[in-house]
């Protein structure tokens, strides 16, 4: 059994054609992550369909439509364990009109694999991943150079890429890119070290996955912790206990820190910090823990409390990075419901400063109309105050989503900048 | 290393505490979905954890078939007792008797999409407007495109093509009167991290798990076992096998395996070199290749 091992959340943009599916199915196949019976049922398929060997990408056949398509619409997750780490896969589509799937992936990932067809190089598409990766902040890029087998395994056409691809990331905040050169087909360089490319000195996709440094991909400084219910016992035993009960989304508190509870400000020291029937003397992200505190201060869901030398931004006025995720188009000085950590707000888009082109990735500042799957810098103004970190700095405290009240629906989702 | 980071199951562990915690906050009438199976009692047990010192602050839902095992209803009687929570049973048999179902016809008729109906009918009754289940996404392939928060419109039905995007970890459980959500806080275990859970914190869990000695017949590539509501045909002979299983379902579609795991150790160890998935021994799923996506869309679990 592997207990003190890590969780890695990855996400794979790309469609079909550049062999997602493939590398995909490769990943977990030659990872012995796929059972006999599922091995039979696309073995079966693959001889009714007329192929010769097994088709790898069907192990990521989804829904119904999908199947008859024969894409991916929706994200689908996949899971696979080797002796070092536990992988989630947000297999997610790659066209321009699933850009919402593809952030909706995005958004728990650490890592995205950017695949490229070695025969194409660097495309349009392969920009606007590299965008979504940015925007949503995802701290490590591995670029999958891939269909290797078809350009004869060049090193030359391997370089051409990588200075291709580093021309466009040095525009976009990507703290750490590399590079594979792999045939997903031929499993070059996915699990096993390709024979085909002894010029290549890196190590194989899952290698890389296996080693990658997460631990620093969550916000270790700065404490908050989002009330998400209190917990009252009505029992004899716990007669005055008050817990307040949610998860750490970042930094450390420790039993006796002193801290302040927002929005109200007042202030008090942490008496415990209590698991299920275990008190620990601190909690780091993402723990889910209840604390009580030395004072009795009126505290419920949807407050934060953070140390009080180190508090998050206390806000009615955010400028965001949205992106538009339903079929309606926004509705100018609409309300919507902007739901941020435990909290729910009324909120109004106050201004649409500009709106990115996601193919060109240009700035266009005389378009206001938001619609399905655009990408805009815009002004908010909520009704009461959140308690908001930048986006950049901290992925849960600085992301929100905002709600149609007339449909219920989430119609974006928002990154504070 | 840093030591401020936690091991996956602990991960996993605080991920479904979270959408726990999220579920009380955000409905108002929640249910545990409870089968007896693994999954659920493990649903449950993270909900114990969830609210200690409080009790477990949702009812349990059984959607009983009336063909069990003996074994699970004992156990999920005595389970729930210990929880201190109220059980809700919506009965199949109930329901066919009132004549708003009626069993299916044939060879191979069982009682498993008939549960949808009842499920329904038990959540509008008792206005739940949030089932909380055990489902996960490793189980099948339109299970992997299930959401935490996952709506179903006011006739219970899922719309996979539109499903409400579901960002970070934020959860949007707003939705009409009449409608209603199901959640599944265990959506990233897999089966091998349920069991590996299981032995960590020594869950309890019905015997039907370890290996022993029962009545079985050979049926559609697994050991079904003998009970009364199963008719043999002309070639199945009744033998005597040690088997477990590794789902609970229905009595007459849960195929077991021939076993020795007689431990939650032994179970692991077996688990991890396991090469079938784990619902591939049960009939209900093999009907066709868009079995459990069809149910899924009528509203079941």
């Amino acid at each position: 059994m592997i207990d003190n091992n890590q969780l890695l959340r990855f996400t794979t943009a790309g469609s079909v054609d550049d062999g997602k599916s493939t590398l995909i199915g490769r990943l977990l196949y030659d990872s012995k992550s796929i059972f006999e019976d599922q091995l039979e049922a696309i073995e079966n398929t693959s001889r009714k369909k007329g192929y010769d060997g097994v088709d790898l990408a069907l192990f990521t056949d989804g829904l119904r439509d999908e199947r008859e398509q024969g894409i991916t619409i929706d994200v689908a997750y996949r899971y696979f364990t080797t002796p070092k780490r536990k992988f989630i896969i947000a297999d997610t589509p790659g066209h321009i009109q699933y850009t919402r799937n593809m952030i909706t992936g995005a958004s728990t990932a650490n890592a995205a694999i950017i695949l490229i067809d070695a025969r194409n190089g660097v495309i349009e598409q392969t920009k606007r991943h590299t965008f979504i990766a940015s925007l949503l902040q995802i701290s490590h890029v591995i670029v999958c150079i891939n269909k290797m087998d078809l350009v004869d395994f060049s090193e030359d056409i391997f370089n051409r890429i990588t200075t291709e691809f580093e021309e466009i990331s040095s525009k976009m905040i990507v703290k750490d890119v590399r590079y594979i050169p792999i045939s997903a087909l031929c499993g070059d360089n996915v699990v096993n070290r390709s024979k085909e490319m002894p010029w290549y000195q890196g190590a194989p996709l899952l290698h890389t996955l296996e080693t990658i440094h997460i631990s620093s991909d969550i916000n270790k400084i700065d404490a908050r912790f989002p009330i998400q219910t209190v917990i009252r016992p009505q029992d004899e035993n716990h007669r005055d206990y008050r817990g307040y009960a949610g998860r750490i989304e970042s930094g450390v508190f420790r039993v006796g820190d002193k801290v302040t509870i927002m929005p109200s400000g007042f202030t008090s020291k942490i008496k415990t910090i209590d698991t299920y029937n275990r008190m620990i003397r601190e909690a780091y992200a993402p723990m889910s823990v209840s604390m009580t505190l030395e004072d009795d201060i009126d505290i419920s869901r949807g407050d934060m409390i953070a140390r009080s030398n180190n508090q998050p931004q206390v806000t009615q006025n955010i400028e965001a990075m949205l992106c538009w995720l339903n079929d309606e188009n926004a509705k100018p000085r609409a309300k919507y419901i902007i739901k941020h950590t435990s909290n729910d707000q009324k909120a109004m888009i106050t201004e649409i400063v500009y709106k990115i082109d996601i193919e060109f990735l240009n700035r266009i500042s005389d378009d206001k109309t938001l619609k399905i799957n655009d990408i805009c810098k815009v002004k908010i103004r909520t009704t009461k105050p959140l308690m908001v970190d930048s986006y950049r700095e901290n992925r849960t405290t600085g992301s929100f989503i905002l709600i149609d009240e007339m449909t219920n629906e989430t119609v974006a989702s928002g990154m504070v900048v | 290393m840093s030591r401020y980071y936690l091991s996956y199951m602990d991960e996993l562990e605080s991920e479904a505490i979270f959408v726990l915690r999220e579920v009380w906050a955000q409905f108002q009438n929640p249910v545990i979905l409870f089968s007896g199976g693994k999954d659920s009692i493990l649903v449950a047990h993270l909900a114990k954890k969830a609210f200690y010192p409080s009790k477990i602050p949702f009812s349990f839902l059984h959607i009983d078939t009336g063909h069990n095992f003996p074994e699970t209803i004992k156990f999920r009687n005595e389970i729930i007792k210990g929880f201190g929570a109220d059980l809700i049973v919506g009965s199949v048999q109930e329901a066919i008797d009132d004549g708003r179902v009626a069993e299916e016809k044939g060879k191979r008729a069982t009682r498993n999409t008939l549960q949808i109906n009842t499920l329904l009918d038990a959540i509008e009754l008792n206005n739940i407007d949030c089932a909380i289940g055990g489902g996960r996404r490793d189980e099948e392939k339109s299970r992997a495109k299930e959401r935490f928060f996952s709506h179903r419109d006011d006739f219970g039905q899922w719309d996979p093509k539109n499903q409400r995007p579901e960002l970070w970890n934020i959860f949007n459980g707003k939705c009409f009167e009449g409608e209603h959500f199901r959640v599944f806080p265990i959506s990233n275990w897999t089966e091998m991290d349920v069991w590996n859970y299981i032995k960590r914190e020594n869950i309890s869990i019905p015997s039907l798990y370890f290996a022993h000695e029962r009545e079985v017949i050979w049926r559609q590539n697994s050991w079904i076992p003998n009970s009364e509501f199963l008719t043999l045909d002309e070639n199945e002979e009744v033998v005597t096998k040690k088997i477990r299983f590794r789902t609970l379902g229905d009595i007459t579609i849960t195929g077991g395996i021939e076993s020795d795991a007689d431990t939650l150790e032994k179970i692991v160890d077996e688990v991890s070199t396991m090469r079938q998935t784990e619902r591939g021994n049960r009939s209900d799923d093999k009907r066709s290749e868009s079995a459990m996506e069809d149910r899924k869309r009528q509203g079941y679990f």
